[in-house]
């Protein structure tokens, strides 16, 4: 008899977590997760399979967690996944493997994701699962971005024998798994063990390194590199244009998040970079970051903190979960609401003027069209306002290498399969090609460049 | 760890430091700058590059000692310690051209950033007049490598204790006035110096340039905390500038968000120096 559904996931209470940046969902006991693994149909089919970016054989996987055998599910997860811990936490599974699972055609899917999780929380715990390293190749790749895409790609060359040297702009690895994913969402220890595993493999990671500022790529492929890879994200954020939007106390959600997170900021002043959050906060937007955004600023003191976003509950583009997890702790939902105007006294904002909007026929992204509805305007009071409403193609890279061919967007064109470039020798991945995407579709991309270098390399 | 090779007092709090990054010597142009965190809680500051040098690997950057970074900075921070991170050069590099004659105005640390563009400048075949100053005397620093690097050099104090009384807005003003043809104006300094210097060239129509110090995080383009308005668009300084043409900045902008942060930087700065009681060098 098949539970209907999920074993559930003990979790910090919310009244508790929103003091606090600890991670809030707690993970599976094992014998919690032997359970949700005989939820599992082990289907011939295994839709789950193609529904995960990185293919990880899941149905394998979880078979194993099933037979009590964790360290052989551990190394089936890492045998296509460099960054299980990572994935399993943010991952928006119900759109990929548990979107398709069979199981999930009557009942809930599998609980896929915190599988993963307990299996990678396990090889912490227990014994370091490496994979295996092909003799050196004598092949030397760089790695532009120490992002999901990058660090995949870097540990994918590096397996396959390829000298590999990741530059990364920040001072810490990671991309936006350090400087955007809060605490309490992706401990900042786990993206450290994760790089660290990588560092443990062989790769070299240099930090404060900004390609096309420090070095060029060209420099890099007249150097010692036979190859380059493209994996710097979406890094430029995005404002909405309107009045007043540069008044102090609007913050990109990028700052706000990269404040809080990589700079610690929620330490002030036993850190050193401030952080100013009112007692009313408005986030704009509806993704994931968003989210990230209002529930950080309640763990930093807001009283009030509300999303504001232009469609409806049913168009958010954040995971399930995280929603979820946001409304437990108290956020508030402004929906087809859209910002028209900030004000503020002494250069400081105070509120926002917003327009009432309406879902008229779907538009090019398929999902329906937000229309003002004239002379619905109304104000929200707000002494803290953050702009999360996605991010651009991070420049530097663009502007400094000469003949890189740019989509209309500023995008790098790269092949979808390979990622390369029209550049010889030079591959792209992640959100620098597509755009802001998720973390494991930027490792996937990440992925199959490293096995297109690994083809050229082996040519 | 960038190793500091030479740390000199120029000026009352104001610190002359070379720090070792070859990387970023061999790249680094006038009007680039650096980011810097000096230890694991530390924030990450800008700081504009003034020289380098390939020989040594070595940067040089001028600091002011205004809040508690840049304090524990000059208390802490000796020959042969290290700075945790650096990162650079960041910024695009100043547009040097030969343009004919021009006029760079550097006020109190602002001399420090503007001394290579001069210099650059002068070895590009232009003829530069320099007008620098400072509070008096006392805050006034490289005189003498600005002298070197400009055809002619104007000294301004508030008091009158170097060169002449006044503003370098007045010296400007006067140069101007007296019907010199002067094909482009550097102004580097407090954002309210750039901002008279925009308004004192403004009528005689010559193109000038202002290189913007705002509030930054990581400086490649990523918090957008640096934005600053542009001929009416958003601009970010680290990427987009760091320098600006003066007549289109919106200064007023920019100087109520380089104010945002004042009182975390006070309490900041009292807190360092409850604990730090006795930073020697404090009153130098």
């Amino acid at each position: 008899m098949i539970a209907r559904e999920q074993t559930p996931m003990r979790q910090q209470d919310p009244a508790v977590r929103v003091g606090n940046f600890d991670e809030v969902p707690l993970g599976y006991s094992e014998d919690e997760a032997i359970a949700e693994a005989e939820r599992c149909l082990q289907c011939p089919e295994a839709p789950c399979i193609a529904g995960c970016p990185v293919r990880i054989d899941i149905p394998r996987f979880i078979a194993r967690v099933k037979e009590r055998d964790i360290a052989a599910a551990v190394a089936t997860i890492r045998e296509a996944n460099a960054l299980p811990a990572v994935c399993g936490r943010v991952c928006p599974q119900e759109t990929q493997c548990q979107g398709v699972c069979t199981l999930g055609k009557r009942f809930e899917p599998v609980a896929i994701g915190r599988l993963e999780r307990f299996c990678a929380d396990w090889e912490e715990q227990h014994e370091a699962v490496s994979p295996s390293v092909a003799p050196d190749s004598g092949h030397c790749v760089a790695v532009i971005g120490a992002g999901p895409a990058g660090l995949t790609a870097a540990g994918e060359l590096r397996r396959r024998g390829h000298a590999v040297t990741v530059f990364e702009l920040l001072h810490a690895a990671g991309g936006v798994l350090v400087y955007g994913i809060p605490e309490f969402r992706l401990p900042k220890a786990i993206v450290k063990r994760e790089v660290d595993a990588l560092r443990a493999l062989g790769v070299e990671i240099k930090v404060n390194q900004v390609i096309g500022r420090t070095h060029t790529i060209r420099e890099l492929l007249d150097g010692q590199f036979d190859a380059a890879f493209i994996g710097t994200g979406a890094g430029l954020p995005r404002f909405l244009g309107v009045p007043g939007e540069h008044l102090g106390g609007v913050y990109s959600a990028n700052e706000f998040l990269t404040r809080t997170n990589l700079m610690r900021a929620y330490r002030f002043p036993e850190t050193d970079t401030p952080i100013r959050v009112g007692e009313r906060v408005v986030t704009v937007g509806g993704g994931n970051v968003a989210m990230d955004a209002a529930r950080t600023a309640l763990r930093l003191g807001a009283r009030e903190s509300t999303i504001v976003y232009r469609r409806s509950e049913a168009e958010l583009p954040a995971r399930a979960e995280e929603v979820e997890h946001a409304k437990e702790e108290g956020v508030q939902f402004r929906l087809l609401t859209q910002p028209i105007r900030f004000s503020g006294e002494n250069g400081t904002i105070h509120e926002m003027e917003c327009l009432r909007m309406e879902l008229g026929e779907p538009d090019g992204s398929g999902r329906r069209r937000p229309i003002p509805l004239e002379g619905s305007e109304f104000t929200l009071r707000a002494e803290t306002a953050i702009i999360a409403v996605g991010n651009g193609p991070h420049p530097l890279i663009l502007r400094s290498t000469d003949g890189l061919d740019v989509d209309r967007r500023g995008n790098i064109v790269a092949d979808a399969e390979t990622g390369a470039t029209n550049l010889p020798g030079v591959y792209a991945g992640g959100d620098i090609v597509t755009g802001a995407a998720t973390v494991i579709e930027a490792m996937g991309a990440g992925k199959r460049a490293a096995e297109a270098i690994d083809r050229l390399l082996q040519a | 760890m960038y190793r500091i090779l030479s740390k000199e007092t120029v000026g009352p709090a104001i610190r002359e430091y070379i720090v070792e990054a070859p990387e970023v010597a061999r790249a680094a142009r006038p009007g680039q700058f650096l980011v810097i965190r000096l230890h694991e809680d530390g924030e990450r500051i800008p700081l504009t590059i003034v020289d380098t040098d390939d020989a040594t690997g070595g940067i040089t950057v001028v600091v002011q000692e205004v809040g508690k970074t840049t304090l524990e900075m000059g208390d802490r921070f000796g020959v042969g310690d290290g700075i945790l991170d650096v990162v650079g050069p960041l910024g695009e590099a100043s547009e040097i051209e030969r343009f004919g004659t021009v006029i760079c105005v550097g006020g109190g640390v602002g001399i420090a950033p503007l001394f290579p563009i001069a210099r650059a400048l002068r070895e590009a075949g232009n003829r530069v007049i320099g007008i620098i100053g400072a509070r008096s005397q006392e805050h006034l620093f490289y005189e003498e490598p600005m002298r070197n690097a400009c055809d002619e050099l104007h000294v301004m104090t508030d008091d009158g204790s170097a060169g002449d009384r006044g503003f370098v807005s007045d010296k400007l003003r006067e140069i101007l006035e007296s019907g010199l043809s002067v094909d482009r104006v550097w102004a580097i300094g407090p954002a309210i110096m750039m901002k008279v210097c925009a308004e004192t060239t403004r009528p005689f129509g010559v193109k000038t340039i202002v290189s913007i110090n705002s509030v930054m995080i990581d400086g490649t383009g990523m918090c957008g905390g640096c934005r600053v308005e542009v001929a009416g668009a958003a601009k970010f300084a680290c990427v987009d500038g760091p320098e600006f043409d003066a007549h289109e900045v919106n200064f007023d902008l920019l100087m109520s968000r380089q104010a945002l942060y004042c009182e975390d930087e006070a309490c900041s700065l009292e807190r360092y120096k409850m604990r730090n009681p006795v930073g020697e060098e404090r009153d130098q």
